[in-house]
């Protein structure tokens, strides 16, 4: 008996994957030399899994920050901010936040995660209720779990549904916080938030958006889903994080509640981690200066998303149900996922699998990003690998079938 | 709506095999996980229909404590009773 037998089964299919060199979840790049270039050995890769939607990782400008602040203020703040103190960066980021989603409060976190777990946790006491988007990322669930809060989960963009647990709540004491997403990780898909937004009116719920994947890829200004959908007025608190389209790390939450300050002693897990190192801090400062100023960043990545998308779908692969980002190819079972994943690596071209119970409906993934740096020329390439290698393995149609197939409709 | 537990158990069962790909012989001991082979969102998801069927909402906490049909049986009707 050893104390990871509970996981034996987990490790034979692990094993298997390594010994068939097909291991998505252990990839080691030897060098990275752009947002959307790497090596492994000596064979060039095409980066297409990497949720660097701006492509701003490379960006003279932030980086220059990045190495200022480091120079000025050292590595790292060795602390937490509730024990050890803020530095000015901290707290310029928080109001650049705040000015950028017009809001009268900002929160920085150390990551993405711990935004969502130390939101959620703190914002949800004893004899409240979190409903949450059934297809919510694991913070969301991880951060609901941490918390005394009673959880259910309602259909994955579903407004009636969580209508129907509202009503069934309407009798219990206690405050209501639904959570959803902007954009959906695993397929790419957006919550209908307007219909979100009238159902939390009608029964006087909080609503928290997580914004990580759709802040600088959505919005007249790259501020997400609820200003695209024009409902920022009806999300009391938007989450989100440095580690996509700010190409950094760290995580934030911004809010016009009154009082929301409280939480800096409240979530724990605010309180007891380390504060983002100064140049973190710095880089995503000018990050976030270069997707206001930039919006060409955004149009880019958005023309970049419809090549692919449409492009995978004229190829014949089911993908997601609209154009985004992220563009998952919906593949019949987990070994074709890995095998193909592979097929592509080996023909240089890096993408992601995955798997239930991370994935909706038990599907199983592969599932890309692509960036506002990829050239249309990149876009195209890895769609020449995709057909290539989907008709090697008869996924999809050969092209002259799929030829012949369009001139007689 | 029926609200005895054997009412609730005949539902239950009946929501499962329209649900279910292969034929398995159901009862109160009938782990959820090991004997129907369901993943923990999988659960999840027929527990959301079981919601639907007697309009209650089953918290992930109590979800989590049921491994067996008739654990949910006795849960569906304690949730019942609370309405």
């Amino acid at each position: 008996m050893s104390l990871f037998d509970k996981f034996a089964s987990l490790r034979v299919a692990y094993s298997g994957l390594e010994s068939a060199k097909s291991n998505p979840f252990n990839v080691a790049f030897d060098r990275i030399l752009s947002p959307t270039e790497a090596r492994i050995g000596n064979r060039p890769i095409l980066l297409l899994g990497t949720n660097n939607y701006l492509g701003l990782t490379y960006n003279p400008a932030v980086i220059a920050k990045a190495v200022e602040a480091t120079e000025k203020f050292g590595t790292g703040t060795t602390g937490s901010r509730i024990a050890n103190g803020s530095y000015d960066g901290h707290k310029r980021l928080e109001h650049a936040l705040a000015d950028f989603y017009g809001r009268k409060h900002a929160m920085v976190f150390s990551t993405g995660y711990q935004a969502n777990v130390g939101i959620l946790s703190a914002l949800a006491g004893k004899g409240d209720h979190l409903l949450l988007d059934a297809d919510s990322h694991a913070s969301i669930y991880d951060g609901s779990r941490l918390g005394p809060a009673q959880v259910t989960r309602f259909r994955h963009n579903d407004p009636d549904d969580l209508a129907n647990r509202l009503r069934r709540l309407s009798d219990t004491p206690g405050d209501k916080i639904v959570v959803v997403e902007g954009i959906y990780s695993m397929l790419g898909d957006t919550a209908p938030l307007r219909e979100f937004a009238a159902v939390k009116r009608e029964w006087g719920a909080y609503l928290v958006v997580d914004e990580a994947h759709s802040l600088g890829v959505l919005g007249a200004t790259g501020r997400g889903l609820a200003e695209a959908h024009d409902v920022e007025a009806d999300v009391d608190f938007v989450v989100g994080t440095f580690s996509k389209s700010l190409g950094g790390v760290g995580g934030f939450c911004v809010s016009d509640i009154e009082g929301f300050d409280i939480l800096r002693v409240v979530s724990r897990p605010y309180m007891f981690t380390a504060s983002l190192p100064p140049g973190v801090i710095a880089a995503a400062t000018e990050a976030l200066h270069q997707l206001r100023t930039r919006p060409i960043l955004r149009e880019r990545l958005l023309d970049n998303a419809r090549q692919f998308y449409y492009g995978l779908a004229d190829l014949g692969f089911a993908v997601g149900p609209e154009p985004s980002p992220v563009v998952s190819a919906i593949m019949p079972d987990p070994e074709t996922a890995f095998a193909f994943w592979s097929r592509l690596l080996e023909a240089g071209l890096y993408t992601n699998v995955s798997l239930p119970p991370a994935t909706p409906k038990g599907l199983a993934l592969l599932r890309s990003s692509v960036s506002a740096a990829h050239t249309p020329e990149q876009i195209d390439h890895a769609l020449g690998l995709f057909a290539e290698v989907g008709r090697a393995m008869n996924l999809i149609m050969p092209a002259e079938s799929l030829m012949e197939m369009r001139e007689a409709v | 709506m029926e609200n005895s537990v054997g009412d609730i158990r005949a539902t239950i069962f009946d929501t499962l095999r329209s649900s279910l790909e292969k034929i398995v012989e159901l009862s109160d001991q009938t782990n959820i996980v090991n004997d129907l082979g369901l993943d923990s969102v999988a659960v999840m998801d027929f527990v959301m229909e079981i919601e639907d069927r007697f309009d209650i909402s089953v918290p992930l906490d109590k979800i989590a404590e049921i491994e067996t049909l008739g654990d949910l049986v006795f849960a569906v009707r304690d949730l019942k009773a609370a309405v």
